[in-house]
């Protein structure tokens, strides 16, 4: 293969150029950005196509939430016994599991996004973002709708007097939910770059995510961890994030600044790292599917 | 006019078998011991190493290509399959990048490789139209702008709200088509598209390339139908093994390429770029008169009989219903008549010699004076329609004067590609019974 041609004092303003690679940190996301009509037709084309003609229509948004929230709080918090921080476990496990579904969903989304759109992309050019963003703005969606009916519970338990204590906390909130978009963008599009050349990582994904969640503070609180084994769990970046949800509405739990900091650097550590390996597959890898 | 599409040394490699299915801890662990200085451990041994070659083999699809397209230029890229055309058309429309070299394009690109991109059965018509319409790099306010445009072009207005899973399959070709119509970008890139519709819709379609390319867009056309590409382009570029053979005006262009079509090598047997699995092998082609006496040429009308000389190579056991067909076409690729064996009714009896020829007789043959190309097919319609043995243009078809009225005259085949026996008179006193539909109005081309 021969080198790329070092040509600096050419002008190639206002020349689409179309080469073997682009530079390490082009992301183009101008090129995005004028895209943006595009993410909305893909969202609303995911909301309208997956809820039509079900039986159920849309409240296949809320069954799954509901059903794990009983599931979890009759085996951990009944037959397994643990413990909650005093915190409602209903609630508790509502809220963890409502936060965690909208991670999964982006990541495992995200992550088959070249095997799962090969047919678009082999006909036509847009950027190939465009999908991953479109499908965390429909999980925003699916959230906003699960979040509202975690609320209605909260709001249910506090009227009747129930040990809540929601607090200034939940301004941070929208802030954790866009990490934790970014967290499921940078990953998934790490595992959507490296599945163009081993399919095995395909199959790993459903699994990994599943073995994420029980690491994840979801089924318990970060308190029940022994001390000398929390610092291990502050490395997981979901972790901080479930905790600081609960802290913020039901005040228990175990949030320090600094474990907030190193989840979100970690995050953007992540998803400079996918941002890079996707852009650097989403030339070729048309020649491999 | 300024250059609006450069494309500088490109080249791509695609890699055959399986190099692209490795699995990850292979890969790590190659890395590993790299770090380490150590042997790779998947290094190939002598014993691995022929299967190993075999799997890393590489083909260019394109080797060096350079093109410079001016703006307004409507270019017809033509070429046989496998020449290359569809990889360049590729990575102009950036779907994929090249291996080596580069592409400038200077404006906004719309390619159409497929009509319809995007379009989900569950979501409305008009949904879809704007679906479509931005994949294809509209903004929301030209789509508001054109819409009415768009579903007055389709013809399916009454049903725009309604989920296109209930159109049929024309109808959704009309819209996806009526959208790809409207696009205004300053490139167009298209693939052979246009063979979608019935003809009505696709004079239509053309007439409204037509006006696209008058208002001085660029258009690159990509095309194996010489034909299409002398109705609508300008210039010509032929491509040939994934290299560029010849650019110009599209008449020297397509002459260019008819020629290179004529210029098969001589022995049928040693052809190498044939169909199918082989069992059964086509190894020489002759055309006889009725009395069995071979002919270079055939005269218009005249009766003959053509002989497909074949081997067997079948295993004893698989014998299953054999069709064949032969196929003439024009020198610009018009498919003209074909004669298939299950369709005039005849069949072969299953046990076939190992060597023999099949005959297909032609009775007064309706072709005006040309050179045409004839093809042929074999394949088993027991076994879900298999291959055995094709050849899409095997050998040519010469044309040589002849009576075909009875009168010594002949129309050229400018005229027409075919000739159908008949004659005139005139009848006196006679009203019209019936009224015929009329036929959509003709688009000019040129």
């Amino acid at each position: 293969m021969s080198s790329e041609p070092i040509e600096t004092k050419e002008d190639l303003s206002g020349w689409t150029v179309l080469a073997p690679r682009g530079g390490l940190l082009d992301f183009r996301l101008a090129e995005l950005w004028r895209y943006r009509d595009l993410i909305l037709r893909f969202f609303r084309r995911d909301i309208v196509a997956s809820y039509t003609q079900t039986v159920l229509g849309p409240f296949w948004f809320v069954i799954p939430q509901v059903f794990t929230t009983i599931m979890f709080t009759v085996v951990f918090g009944k037959i397994g016994k643990i413990g909650t921080d005093g915190m409602p476990s209903m609630l508790f496990y509502m809220l963890g599991i409502t936060a965690w579904n909208y991670f999964a969903s982006c990541l495992s989304r995200c992550a088959t996004t070249f095997s799962g759109n090969s047919g678009i992309f082999g006909k036509v050019y847009f950027p190939r973002l465009v999908m991953p963003c479109s499908t965390i703005l429909a999980n925003m969606m699916t959230f906003a709708i699960q979040f509202g009916l975690f609320l209605v519970f909260f709001a249910f338990y506090w009227w009747h007097g129930a040990a809540v204590h929601p607090n200034w906390r939940v301004v941070i909130l929208p802030i954790l939910l866009l990490q934790m978009g970014a967290l499921g963008l940078g990953i998934g599009c790490i595992v959507s770059a490296l599945t163009t050349r081993y399919r095995d990582l395909a199959l790993g994904i459903t699994f990994g995510t599943q073995l994420w969640m029980y690491a994840s503070c979801v089924v318990y609180p970060l308190s029940q961890i022994p001390k000398e084994w929390r610092l291990l769990f502050i490395l997981n970046p979901m972790v901080p994030i479930i905790e600081s949800f609960r802290f913020a509405f039901l005040g228990g739990g175990i949030v320090e600044i600094w474990h907030l900091a190193v989840s979100a650097v970690l995050s953007a550590i992540l998803l400079f790292a996918g941002l890079i390996m996707f852009s650097r597959a989403e030339k070729t890898f048309m020649d491999t599917v | 006019m300024s250059t609006v599409i450069r494309v500088e040394h490109v080249g791509k490699r695609y890699r055959l078998g399986t190099i692209n299915r490795r699995m990850l801890y292979e890969d790590l662990q190659r890395r590993w011991a790299k770090l380490w200085g150590k042997e790779d451990p998947f290094a190939e041994v002598d014993a691995r190493k022929a299967t190993r070659a075999d799997e890393h083999k590489e083909i260019w699809a394109l080797k060096d290509v350079n093109l410079e397209i001016k703006e307004g230029d409507v270019v017809g890229i033509i070429g046989r399959n496998g020449s290359g055309k569809s990889t360049l058309l590729k990575i102009l429309s950036r779907i994929t990048a090249p291996t080596e070299g580069r592409a400038l394009i200077r404006g906004r690109v719309a390619s159409l490789l497929e009509v319809g991109t995007g379009f989900h059965a569950e979501l409305t018509g008009r949904d879809n139209v704007y679906m479509n319409a931005t994949i294809l790099g509209m903004t929301k306010q030209e789509i508001d702008r054109k819409f009415d445009e768009i579903v007055d072009f389709s013809g399916v207005e009454k049903f725009i709200d309604t989920p296109v899973k209930r159109y049929s399959s024309g109808m959704m070709v009309r819209l996806a088509f009526a959208v790809a119509a409207h696009l205004e970008p300053e490139i167009l890139i298209i693939d052979e598209v246009l063979a979608v519709g019935d003809s009505a819709f696709q004079q239509k379609c053309l007439g409204r390339m037509n006006t696209v390319a008058r208002e001085g867009r660029t258009i690159l056309f990509v095309s194996h139908q010489a034909a299409a590409v002398e109705n609508l382009c300008q210039r010509g570029v032929v491509l040939e093994n994934g290299t560029v053979k010849f650019t110009g005006t599209q008449t020297d262009a397509i002459s260019y390429y008819v020629a290179s079509f004529n210029k098969q090598p001589g022995c049928l047997r040693d052809r190498s770029d044939r169909r199918g699995n082989g069992e059964i092998k086509v190894v020489a082609i002759e055309y006889r008169d009725l009395d069995g006496r071979p002919l270079s040429a055939v005269h218009a009308g005249q009766d003959i009989d053509v002989y497909l000389f074949f081997e067997n190579h079948r295993p004893a056991a698989s014998r299953p219903t054999l069709y064949i067909s032969i196929f003439v076409k024009s020198d610009l690729d018009v498919p003209i008549f074909t004669h298939t064996n299950l369709i005039t009714g005849e069949l072969f009896p299953a046990e076939l010699p190992e060597s023999g020829a099949f005959v297909c007789r032609l009775l007064k043959v309706p072709l005006p004076e040309s050179t045409f190309r004839l093809g042929y097919e074999i394949g088993s319609s027991t076994t879900g329609g298999v291959i055995i043995d094709a050849l899409d243009s095997a050998v040519e078809l010469r044309l040589e004067g002849g009576d075909f009225f009875g009168s010594g005259q002949l129309p050229s085949i400018h005229n027409g590609v075919a000739l159908v026996a008949g004659g005139w008179s005139v009848q006196p006193d006679i009203a019209p019974e019936a009224t015929l539909p009329t036929a959509a109005g003709a688009v000019a081309l040129r």
